[in-house]
């Protein structure tokens, strides 16, 4: 009987851990030379069936998923295909770290550890599976580079050309997509504001911002790098054209957001519009443009990307993406995906870090009752 | 005796999709200054739309409304009046101290003044020492007591007040109650207090307005003959009783009137 602390999914993990490592230390017994510390993290695995009488922490499920994640990339071979029995091993490793991530989460929940600090384990072991498996599976598979370069690859490209990668960075992020990201969610603000103003407008300028919004980005970019040349402009005025409309519609919704008491308060106090705007309206439209503002920081950024693949001067992420296919050099294009990912996931970040600073008073912010 | 609210024949009809609603019809009025006047009555029986008519918050379709000898839109450019809410509306990127400041920016206050003024009316609804809190932080007793001191930062002599207290757990209502009544005693202001509590109405008012429904109208206008230093045990004086009794005749009367449809 598996002892009672373990879930039944625990449990099945646990046993498919230690008899895939016991399988593996099986096979592994004629080939014993090959690969030694295989060889002895399959058998501390298979030990790890003690669990079944003894108590067996979840931290050492951890070591064990580590060390055979360390004794699988040493050990793997440097041409041709992995041993059968590496794989068992990869499973057993795999299931260790599962298990290891499953008791540590569960533990969390229980209050047994502190959310803070050991919360951040977790993605942090999960991304490093998923890396460890990557690697292994490409260069243990002999998986052509050019369908899925093996993760060391790309980090060795990466530091190779970090000069090229940061001339890439400049041109794309720094000049198209911030410039691009705040003149449109600026101009949106601002339209946002005036149609909100006059009927007219609002009639007016709504269904062409909504037209603009669904112009395909494929179409637009040529025309722009027409209009604004093959430099960083063109791309910003991309960005521009699809930031602009998620700013505005979030503009107008924020806008009446607050509610009629709150507009009725104003009124007995017979403050100008203009005054109703900034001390009511514009506050309580704060949740609804960071809405805008978080969404527009990806959008911009796929939006420079995309535009660059369609006339530029021979630096960008996107230029670099589109050349790096044709010549087949894929770990570049992987290194270039890695930072825009990089680049768009910080640059959410702290949006999304100014925005806990600035609408702190929200119910979404504070995890409290409206 | 100075005139403070006066509205003769006044009317208010909403139209709507579904025919004409008569909110108000032919309402015959005078408050003057220093009263504390209650509207009571069933909803529906336009207590608040005309509270709301007074506030300029909203026009009347018939008769004559004045505030201060002008129009209500005139006393509402003039800042004549404060208006306490049915829910505190207190907005809650401010602070307290900020949200009473509100009021006085808006009306151009120097920021000496503003904070003069800031500590003198949270001292009036005892809620010294909790400046800086935001309003998600205090009870709805205590953001309620907040937005009374928002209304009478400015110091209009006028003061409307839309059941401020429904909200409340009786407790919590009994003590603002009698702190209200301090209140009044001290600034000397017109109050014009909208409840469906009759105990409410008869304990703080000098004059009760009873109401009734389909069309709003007064049925009934009370003149309290309580003392104006009121104990909360003066509930239970038969004087009192008396007027509550004649404040539910006149409630009783409304209903009748309806063919007893409600």
């Amino acid at each position: 009987m598996m002892r009672s602390d373990l879930t039944p999914l625990q449990s099945g993990l646990a046993l498919l851990a230690a008899l895939a490592a016991l399988a593996g230390l099986a096979f592994s017994l004629s080939t014993f030379t090959t690969a030694p510390l295989l060889a002895l993290v399959c058998s501390l695995g298979a030990l790890s069936l003690v669990r079944l009488i003894w108590p067996f922490s979840l931290w050492l499920d951890g070591a064990l998923a580590l060390l055979g994640a360390l004794a699988l990339v040493a050990s793997l071979p440097a041409e041709g295909s992995m041993p059968g029995h590496h794989w068992l091993a990869l499973v057993a490793a795999w299931a260790f770290a599962w298990l290891f991530v499953e008791r540590l989460s569960a533990t969390i929940r229980l209050g047994k550890l502190p959310e803070t600090g050991t919360g951040l384990v977790i993605p942090i072991v999960f991304g490093l599976a998923l890396l460890v498996a990557w690697e292994v599976i490409t260069r243990g598979a002999n998986v052509p580079p050019v369908l899925l370069p093996p993760p060391s690859a790309i980090g060795a490209r990466f530091l190779a050309e970090t000069s090229i990668l940061w001339a890439d960075f400049v041109q794309t992020f720094i000049k198209s997509v911030l410039p691009g990201y705040a003149m449109g969610c600026l101009a949106g603000l601002g339209v946002a504001i005036l149609v909100d103003r006059s009927p007219f407008l609002k009639a007016g300028v709504m269904p062409i911002g909504n037209f603009m919004s669904a112009l395909p980005i494929i179409g637009i970019a040529p025309i722009m790098v027409m209009w604004f040349g093959f430099d960083w402009q063109s791309k910003a005025a991309v960005v521009v054209a699809m930031t602009f409309f998620p700013m505005l519609v979030n503009t107008v919704a924020g806008l009446n957001a607050a509610s009629a008491i709150e507009r009725d308060l104003m009124h007995t106090y017979a403050a100008s519009s203009w005054q109703t705007l900034m001390k009511l309206r514009l506050p309580a439209a704060g949740p609804f443009i960071f809405n805008a503002l978080k969404i527009n920081s990806t959008l911009a950024l796929i939006g420079a990307i995309v535009a660059e693949f369609f006339g530029t001067p021979i630096v960008g992420m996107g230029f670099r993406i589109s050349t790096g296919v044709g010549r087949l050099a894929i770990d570049l294009v992987w290194a270039e995906i890695a930072v825009a990912a990089v680049a768009g996931s910080a640059f959410y970040g702290v949006i999304a870090l100014i925005e806990r600073g600035v609408t702190f008073w929200h119910p979404s912010v504070r995890g409290g009752r409206a | 005796m100075t005139t403070v609210v006066s509205a003769q024949n006044l009317g208010l009809t909403f139209p709507t999709g579904d025919g004409d609603i008569v909110a108000l019809s032919d309402v015959n009025l005078t408050i003057n200054k220093g009263d504390f006047v209650s509207f009571i009555g069933p909803s529906g029986c336009g207590k608040t739309t005309f509270l709301r008519a007074i506030a300029d918050l909203e026009k009347p379709t018939s008769g004559t409304l004045s505030v201060n000898g002008m129009t209500p839109e005139q006393a509402r450019q003039a800042r004549a009046y404060g208006y306490v809410f049915q829910a505190a509306a207190l907005y809650p990127w401010r602070t307290i101290e900020k949200n009473i400041a509100l009021p006085l920016e808006i009306m151009g206050h120097s920021p000496a003044e503003q904070s003069e003024r800031i500590a003198r009316t949270m001292e009036l609804v005892n809620l010294s020492g909790f400046e800086k809190k935001y309003p998600w932080q205090l009870s709805g007793g205590m953001q309620q007591r907040a937005s009374i001191a928002r209304a009478l930062a400015f110091d209009a002599d006028l003061l409307l007040m839309d059941e401020p207290f429904g909200a409340l757990d009786e407790i919590v209502r009994d003590h603002l109650n009698s702190e209200l009544l301090k209140l009044w005693e001290r600034t000397q202001k017109t109050i014009c207090f909208v409840t469906h509590s009759i105990p409410e109405a008869v304990y703080l008012s000098t004059r009760i307005v009873v109401m009734s429904p389909r069309p709003g109208r007064v049925t009934d206008i009370i003149e309290s003959t309580l003392p104006r230093d009121r104990p909360l045990d003066i509930r239970e004086t038969p004087e009192f009783l008396a007027i509550a009794a004649r404040v539910r005749e006149g409630l009783r009367a409304g209903h009748s009137y309806d063919g007893g449809a409600v």
